[in-house]
């Protein structure tokens, strides 16, 4: 069992309003990813489940038992945290001991775990090492093995990775999914980086400003971003936002350009909204009905694809491309829009219109 | 920029390198650091070379006229009647030694054992008013001791703490708890709290996480702060000499001060007496010398 359930947090700091009334549901076994910018009261989340920080207001609800006056330590969690916080004076064997000597188990026991956890990690040869002789991966590690040599409630981790270069950072995120998957525990991940939040969630919330904005599978974050923010936030290259408004069956921007106005848009005539475009829906290459004509803007090829800027009136978008397009700044060209894949924004409140119909 | 005094003084250009393409000018600076240097040991070791010298002549010798630097008879008379009164048993002395090093003890003890979770609790958790209580904290230093000297002593003779060993620990410690707190918050605060969130996280309580994983790390810290504290209730004199008169409490400072003011002076008991005075603070400087510099030059290295 580890069900995590956190109602209605608040927290403020000084002036700063961390925490403005977040309340998740973390189902048993999930690998459940907080994401957020910088200062968007992902952490602080996370150390309120565990226990770290005094909250304002709010509820903390660990397997269903309300457990918001729980001491960290009665809580039975485990973390990890972003700059691993390894105990400088202890060996590695000693680091991964610590919440086992804490909990009185025979060091026959203890032995036998700390073995465990680091032929699971591949950290045998560093057991006998200081945190200082560690490199920022081998430190990484020995943190993991920290938390995951007890099997408590939930592991909760504070942007484990953020820390590594990125071929290491790659290479965790496979292996910390494969631990989800052979542990079957659950795991609270908060991270600023959307390709892990895509890559190993089972299930997104993202943050702003302390405020859930959207709650569901990466695929559903992706696809059908609850507002224009979500929409921003998620997606590399970003989405292409344009100012619009709906007239009849059309939308018209307002540098002038027009297209068909997409069936399951409920916007009435004349409300100033937002079209937003991510960069695969897009095409410099074919022709279709809905275009819209522009410049080039400029060129970012990047191995794989390239992401080509044009600029229509006054607004830049991002188009992905085959790695081979070529063109000079300047030229004129037609960028094919896939309609049924847009989304629609009200401008003034960010909130998505494409939900109905779709 | 450091100029080793070797360098400094080394005879004929250094080899391979342009020695004053580097910095021109460089050479006279230094010879004017070095002399600079030279002329202030000699003023601040004088005093103390003399002291040493009047505690090792005999009194005919000290009286000398002119003064003789060199070639006195060497003599540790004066040492022993520091510690050994004329009758053959304790000198006054001797015992007021022992109630220093009592006193100084006893009260850096106290000090570091009250100043040391604060300072933790103030580094550590969000109090209301924070600053201005650190802000009260430290202005119960502001004042000298001999302007609070007089109210002090009258409700020490009220409580009936005057003229006795006690009385003087509580005040130092109370001088000591302020200075105790300030540098050891900035130990703390350099401290990383995660150790502690992670120790609880593992199933330790606060106080454990504190006590296991942070406090091993203020060792260094502690030992510098306890040599200031310690060095401070060593030498104190206004409170000792006001608030005490026997001399089974008295501390060495006013004890010292005692032997002169008499029709005669033995300076080479007074001298004696100093010598021994100074040697525990120096011994002790000397064995915490590389915390000391971490403690002074906190904050000067910020992460």
């Amino acid at each position: 069992m580890g069900t995590v359930a956190v109602q209605g947090l608040r927290k403020s700091f000084g002036k700063v309003q961390a925490l403005d009334g977040v309340t998740l549901d973390v189902p048993d076994g999930s690998f459940f990813v907080v994401l957020g910018p910088s200062g968007a009261g992902k952490t602080t989340t996370l150390r309120a489940i565990a226990g770290l920080e005094k909250l304002d207001a709010g509820s903390v609800h660990l397997d269903g038992r309300d457990a918001t006056g729980d001491t960290p330590a009665a809580r039975d969690l485990a973390m990890v945290f972003q700059n691993y916080a390894l105990y400088p004076r202890h060996t590695a064997y000693e680091n991964i001991a610590s919440p086992l000597r804490a909990r009185r188990c025979s060091s026959s026991e203890i032995a036998a775990a700390v073995e465990r956890m680091s032929s699971l990690l591949h950290i045998e040869r560093l057991l006998q090492r200081r945190p200082a002789q560690l490199s920022g991966g081998e430190m990484q590690r020995v943190a993991l093995a920290r938390a995951l040599v007890r099997s408590p409630r939930a592991f909760l981790m504070d942007e484990p990775l953020t820390n590594l270069d990125l071929k290491l950072r790659v290479e965790m995120r496979t292996e910390l999914t494969r631990i989800h998957r052979s542990l079957g525990a659950t795991f609270v991940y908060v991270t600023n980086d959307q390709v892990e939040a895509l890559s190993m969630a089972d299930q997104v919330a993202v943050l702003k400003e302390g405020k859930v904005q959207q709650v569901g599978t990466p695929t559903e974050v992706y696809e059908r971003p609850a507002n224009q923010w979500v929409a921003g936030f998620v997606g590399s290259p970003p989405i292409s936002l344009l100012a619009c408004h709906a007239e009849g069956d059309r939308l018209v921007g307002a540098d002038g350009w027009t297209l068909p106005r997409p069936r399951w848009t409920t916007a009435e005539d004349g409300r100033a909204l937002l079209l937003g475009l991510r960069a695969e829906d897009l095409s410099v290459e074919q022709r279709g009905d809905a275009s819209l004509s522009g410049e080039l803007y400029g060129l970012e090829p990047l191995g794989d694809r390239t992401v080509v800027d044009v600029r229509v009136g006054t607004e830049i978008l991002k188009v992905k491309a085959r790695p081979t397009v070529t063109g000079t700044p300047g030229e004129r060209l037609h960028v094919t829009v896939d309609l049924d894949r847009a989304h629609v924004f009200d401008a003034d409140t960010g909130l998505s219109l494409s939900e109905a119909g779709r | 920029m450091a100029v080793s005094v070797d360098e400094a003084v080394s005879a004929g250009p250094a080899r391979g390198r342009p020695p004053a393409a580097r910095r021109p000018g460089g050479r006279g600076r230094s010879v004017l650091e070095v002399a600079l240097l030279t002329v202030l040991a000699v003023v601040m070791l004088f005093p103390v070379l003399w002291m040493i010298e009047t505690s090792i002549k005999e009194n005919r010798d000290v009286y000398a006229i002119p003064a003789e630097f060199f070639g006195f008879t060497v003599t540790m008379d004066h040492f022993k009647d520091v510690f050994v009164a004329p009758d053959g048993g304790r000198s006054a002395l001797s015992v007021a030694f022992l109630n220093s090093v009592l006193v100084a003890g006893a009260s850096t003890v106290l000090a570091t054992v009250l100043g040391v979770p604060a300072a933790w609790a103030y580094s550590r958790f969000a109090l209301k008013a924070k600053k201005d209580q650190l802000f009260f904290i430290l202005s119960t230093r502001f004042m000298p001791p001999v302007v609070v000297v007089i109210p002090i002593f009258l409700m020490y003779r009220q409580v009936g703490l005057i003229d006795s060993k006690l009385g003087l620990i509580l005040i130092y410690a109370a001088y000591n708890v302020p200075f105790t707190i300030w540098m050891m918050k900035g130990f703390v605060d350099e401290v990383p709290a995660e150790y502690e969130d992670a120790a609880m996280l593992d199933g330790y309580t606060r106080l454990q996480a504190f006590r296991k994983f942070t406090l091993p790390l203020l060792v260094p810290g502690i030992a510098a702060t306890a040599v200031f504290a310690l060095i401070f209730s060593w030498n104190e004199f206004v409170f000792a000499i006001f608030l005490t008169s026997s001399d089974s409490v008295r501390t060495a400072p006013p004890a010292i001060a005692g032997l002169i003011g008499g029709t005669t002076v033995d300076w080479g008991l007074v001298a004696a007496a100093s010598v021994v005075f100074a040697l525990p603070v120096l011994v002790f400087a000397y064995l915490v010398r590389r915390h000391l510099v971490a403690g002074v030059t906190l904050g000067a290295v910020r992460r």
